[in-house]
């Protein structure tokens, strides 16, 4: 069972609390952009196999979004962070790095 | 490659069973083949038969990381229907329903296709419309479905209970047509075909990396070597994002887990496919005895192979509404799948943005049923170059053109 920090009340929250919202960072595109630009936005998705990003919303707690490091191979977590920012904070990244050395790096 | 028939039953009998030969051969790679098809689950075991038997294309290897048909080939429920909504999902289901009805006679091998009929229960009014709605567009694709009454579907089921109280039995779309089949042997049987015509079955063999010049695939980088092609398919399921990644391109695509289990095995009470979207729960029961119980997907990125046992909670609690009998039976064993879930909820059958580069996935939580269609048109794309009638409205493109082919509207669960 997954369980995640919940940054903005604190409470340590498991799975049947949260809503999952997907990839988080993603560029939002609207009416005037390209094709491209939308299918990107709206469809493609890393779905990577180990670190990745993700949007969680604490459904029945808070209520508030927030985001999670986590890895997809393993389900080890490395972190949650509030999610009014566009990449993943510092602190973040540097607990990945010491945990997977070669990871590639957020993109 | 010997036949099997019940002579040769007879006469393995008579000499101790000592002449049955394997049912494939294991090669080392080659160098270089026509054609490389990456993942031994049931479509890419399919693509590269209906390769051989429809193109003429025999020079052909299937990659494995693992065993054949360890994928989600073997971990699914084995529901075999056609009843979709949109006319390219049913005539591409249809024609995989048509082609699993003489499966066993085409490849020589029994894949136990059980066409014992399937009850897909409404629940709510809201499902009562939706499945009449289906029952209408199924009849102007030639597609035969009907509408039953809650009596009716007593009748069918007499385990059922239809009363409710939180989701009365309304009605069910049938389709008498719809059953299960054996999800081994579908790849069993497949594989031992395509061996047969000297196509090399390469498992425990990992692709690793896509190499390609101007746009072109040369060739996979595997844990045997790199291995050229000159036509590759990627049919890799879950792990489709990953196969994508190393050639260079995104996709549509989130893999999450997918759950089912299995009761202890108990005396036949069931004799046609049950599912309950609407609660979010599908039942049958197995050749052995046990009843096959499946449920909804996990909601996140996963790769593991295991599920969230909430899930598990969840799909049990609603189905004992309306089988009140599974409240007294052990669950014996519990499994998960990574499957392929696209925007839509409808797969791939697809070019790349790499000119000889193929791609099959996005089958999901539904694409066991789909197994021959599907490798009929994947062979008829990767043989011509172009897409045929069956796989042309499944191309990747369909996102960015806005032309989706909305399944999850249909059903919400597409098992
Ligand atoms: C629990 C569960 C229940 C289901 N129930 C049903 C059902 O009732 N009815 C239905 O129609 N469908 C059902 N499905 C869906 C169905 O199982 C799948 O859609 C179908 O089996 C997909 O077949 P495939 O050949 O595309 O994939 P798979 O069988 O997963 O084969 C893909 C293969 O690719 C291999 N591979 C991956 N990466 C690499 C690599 N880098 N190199 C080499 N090989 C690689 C994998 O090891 C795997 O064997 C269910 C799925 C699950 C998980
Ligand atoms: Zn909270």
């Amino acid at each position: 069972m997954l369980i995640l920090e919940c940054p903005c009340c604190g409470v340590m929250a498991d799975e049947t609390e949260l809503a999952p919202g997907y990839e988080a960072h993603l560029k939002r595109f609207g009416p005037d952009s390209s094709d491209e630009e939308f299918e990107a936005y709206m469809f493609a998705r890393k779905n990577p196999k180990g670190v990745h990003f993700e949007r969680w919303r604490h459904a029945y707690g808070c209520g508030k979004w927030f985001l999670a490091a986590r890895d997809t191979a393993t389900l080890e977590v490395f972190g949650t962070y509030p999610a009014q920012v566009s990449e993943p904070p510092a602190d973040i990244i540097a607990k990945i790095r010491a945990k997977r050395p070669d990871w590639k790096g957020f993109k | 490659m010997k036949r099997y028939s019940v002579f040769a039953i007879a006469r393995e009998a008579l000499r101790h069973h000592t002449g049955w030969e394997r049912a494939w051969a294991s090669p080392e790679p080659k160098p270089q083949y026509d054609v490389v098809i990456v993942g031994a689950g049931g479509h890419g075991l399919a693509t590269a038969y209906y390769l051989g038997k429809n193109h003429g294309i025999r020079n052909v290897a299937i990659i494995e990381k693992g065993w054949l048909g360890g994928g989600n080939t073997g971990r699914n429920t084995t529901i075999i229907r056609s009843n979709y909504l949109q006319d390219p999902s049913a005539a591409i289901y249809d024609k995989a329903l048509q082609l699993y009805e003489t499966l066993s006679q085409d490849l020589n091998y029994n894949v136990m296709f059980s066409p014992r009929g399937l009850l897909m229960l409404a629940q709510t009014h809201h499902e009562v419309r939706g499945y009449l709605r289906t029952v209408h567009a199924n009849g102007l694709q030639g597609v035969s479905t009907e509408w039953i009454s809650p009596e009716r579907v007593k009748e069918l089921v007499p385990i059922i209970n239809i009363d409710g109280p939180r989701y009365p039995v309304l009605g069910a779309l049938y389709q008498p047509r719809g059953g299960t089949g054996r999800h081994d042997a579908v790849a069993w049987g497949y594989a031992r075909a395509c061996s047969a015509m000297g196509m090399d079955i390469i498992q425990k063999c990992e692709v690793k990396g896509v190499r390609s010049e101007g746009g072109v695939v040369t060739g996979v980088d595997t844990t045997k070597g790199f291995i050229g092609c000159r036509k590759l398919g990627m049919v890799v399921a879950g792990h489709s994002g990953q196969l994508a990644e190393m050639a260079g391109f995104r996709l549509p695509i989130e893999a999450v887990a997918l759950q089912a289990m299995v009761s202890e095995p108990i005396k036949p009470c069931m004799d046609v496919v049950v599912m309950a979207n609407t609660v979010h729960g599908y039942m049958s029961q197995s050749d052995k005895g046990e009843m096959v119980i499946g449920g909804g997907t996990d909601g996140f990125n996963n790769y593991t192979q295991r599920g969230s046992f909430h899930h598990i909670e969840e799909t049990l609690r609603a189905l004992v509404e309306t089988f009140p009998m599974i409240s007294r039976l052990k669950m014996l064993r519990q499994w998960g799948g990574i499957v392929d879930m696209t925007g839509d909820r409808s797969p791939l059958i697809s070019k790349t943005p790499l000119g000889n580069c193929f791609i099959n996935c996005g089958w999901g939580t539904g694409g066991f049923k789909s197994i021959p269609g599907s490798g009929w048109a994947m062979a008829e794309l990767m043989a011509k170059g172009e897409p045929g009638p069956l796989a042309e409205a499944f191309n990747m493109w369909r996102f960015k053109e806005g032309r989706f082919i909305d399944e999850s509207v249909a059903a919400g669960v597409a098992h």
